[in-house]
């Protein structure tokens, strides 16, 4: 079967070697000072090591590993951005790079100037924006603020607009880096099914995410990457289960052991705050005792309230 | 070669986008806009009639007209090279996400910096009027001029946005060198008393200076000195070989640099 299908990303070999800040030169300065002195030595860190591995067409792949594993690298080396010191990537389509979908605004510009620049960096071309317009600005319902410099934006709005912008084109490779976490709930929710669309249509997914329930949810295969190397690509189920271990290893304890602390931990802290609230009742309740009746009403609607609000708050932590 | 012209191709939306967005950017938050490309050359070149023409003797009729043509483009040149030599680090963020051909950035640089030019010399009509000077057939010498002086930008431009990554000094270095290039090309004085003297070669070495003399012909009305055009030339299309080499062999570091 696997034979048949097509080859949509070809990472072939990549390694990637960055130069440590510790000994990066910046200035002339110190360009000049460590050319006669002859130590321009860098210290030499491997982003990735010999990773190769091909994705077909319309798998969706999970990126595992811990933090500094080199899985945004490997985005950022597929999506183009970062050329790789060995080895090449063959990509097959078109492909859209969610990556740190708030950046890359010019500051000064209004929303609808951006949308236009920023298409154009996308490499949409000037009618394909035009006609995808009204359609960006309303999924990221940024309909009054138009002609507001971004400057003014929230980063919750900043990343709804470049969630719309970047998702506007219908791409064959989606590359996304926990961008599903953007906006409010029901932002998150629309952005999902946005995501959960392409996925039916057929897209090759890379999905970089820190929560491996997530992963397994979205994803049919899995990489695991440790210190820049490929340590493991395969079926989700296994690769979940493997990296399931490592994860048991890193933490010293299992998954359940660790997930039933974390509960207790928030059933604690919850207790704590509703002790809390309870004592700050009273307290009022004391208070008001000896005022007047009429001040009585008033602050203890105020108190209930809070108290309302408070839980509220404690019931979403 | 091809595939370098199809892809120039492909992106000329995006060039058009960040020329629009460097023209859009500089003017934002004044009143007047654009118009400034056209008050602040006449008001600056005023101080200098003022200060170099009555104070400092220069006497000549078209001493105004003289001054803001050598104004124009030198200001066209500093300008040009000092937001190409910033245009990588202004455009820090989108670089690291997005694939685009770099040297688009340190082009449209050069590039609206370019259209500005070409709008500010409008003032160069009432300046002709008032210093009388009838603009002749010399004035086609303008278009050879201004294509070597857009090719020198370009080179000198890339160079500096490649060393500038590496090295944020050279930002500083070049403002320093510019002022430099200011005194020595001839902009506020004639330079007839500098070119008999024992330094005329800091003039004839200057490839600046010959483009600004280029640019005089053409309004003053004086034939073309092919000399000066080749030299012109050679130090245009020089420094755009060397800018274009150097800034293709170096654009894969720029990432590991920001």
């Amino acid at each position: 079967m696997k034979e048949q299908k097509k080859v949509a990303v070809k990472v072939n070999n990549v390694s990637i070697r960055f130069n440590l800040n510790k000994n990066r030169v910046d200035t002339l300065k110190e360009y000049v000072v460590k050319f006669f002195s002859r130590s321009k030595e860098y210290e030499v860190f491997w982003g990735l090591k010999d990773v190769d591995f091909e994705i077909y067409k319309g798998d969706r792949v999970g990126v595992l590993g811990l933090n500094g594993a080199g899985k945004s690298t490997l985005l950022k080396v597929i999506a183009g951005v970062y050329k790789p010191t060995e080895g090449n990537v063959v990509k097959k389509g078109k492909l859209a790079p969610l990556l740190e979908l708030g950046a890359g605004f010019e500051k000064e510009y209004t929303a609808r100037e951006n949308i236009y620049l920023y298409g154009a960096e996308l490499g949409y071309t000037k009618a394909f924006i035009d006609e995808k317009f009204d359609e960006i600005v309303e999924f990221s319902e940024l309909e009054e603020f138009l002609d507001v410099p971004i400057k003014n934006f929230s980063s919750g709005m900043r990343s709804r607009l470049g969630f719309a912008m970047c998702t506007a084109v219908c791409p064959d490779i989606l590359i996304l880096d926990e961008v599903l976490s953007v906006g409010d709930a029901k932002f998150r929710k629309k952005s999902e099914k946005k995501v959960m669309d392409m996925f039916d249509r057929g897209v090759t997914v890379l999905f970089v995410s820190h929560s491996l329930a997530q992963v397994k949810r979205l994803c049919n295969k899995a990489i695991i990457l440790d210190h820049g190397t490929l340590v493991d690509y395969g079926d989700i189920d296994d690769i979940a289960k493997k990296y399931e271990a490592i994860l048991e290893e890193h933490w010293g304890e299992s998954i359940e052991e660790r997930r039933a602390r974390r509960i207790q931990k928030k059933k604690a802290k919850l207790k704590k705050a509703e002790d809390r609230l309870k004592k700050r009742e009273e307290k009022k309740r004391l208070e008001a005792a000896g005022a007047d009746a009429e001040e009585q009403n008033t602050s203890n609607i105020e108190t209930e309230q809070q108290n309302a609000n408070e839980q509220d708050e404690v019931v979403k932590e | 070669m091809k595939n370098y012209i199809k892809g120039f191709y492909n992106y000329s939306f995006l060039l058009s986008e960040l020329v629009k967005k460097g023209i859009r950017l500089k003017y934002r938050r004044s009143y007047l806009g654009i118009l400034w490309s056209l008050i602040e050359p006449l008001l600056t070149t005023c101080v200098w009639v003022i200060v170099f023409g009555t104070l400092f003797g220069n006497h000549g009729r078209d001493f105004p007209m003289y001054l803001i043509v050598g104004r124009l483009t030198y200001s066209f040149f500093s300008g040009a090279t000092k937001a190409a030599s910033n245009s990588i680090h202004a455009n820090a963020s989108m670089i690291k996400k997005i694939y685009v051909p770099k040297y688009l950035y340190p082009l449209s640089a050069i590039l609206y910096n370019f259209i500005i030019y070409l709008i500010s010399m409008i003032v160069l009509l009432p300046v002709t009027i008032y210093c009388r000077v009838m603009p002749t057939w010399h004035i086609i010498q303008v278009i050879p001029a201004l294509i070597l002086l857009l090719v020198m930008s370009t080179g000198f431009g890339m160079i500096l946005a490649t060393l500038n990554v590496f090295f944020r000094d050279v930002e500083y270095l070049w403002n320093v060198a510019l002022l430099l290039i200011m005194y020595m090309s001839a902009i506020f004085y004639y330079p007839e008393k500098l070119l008999k003297s024992g330094y005329a070669w800091i003039l004839n070495y200057n490839p600046l200076y010959h483009v600004i003399n280029l640019c005089r012909g053409a309004f003053l009305g004086y034939s073309i000195d092919m000399q000066s055009v080749l030299y012109t030339a050679i130090w245009a299309f020089g420094s755009l070989v060397i800018g274009l080499i150097f800034f293709k062999k170096k654009q894969d570091d720029f990432i590991l640099y920001m």
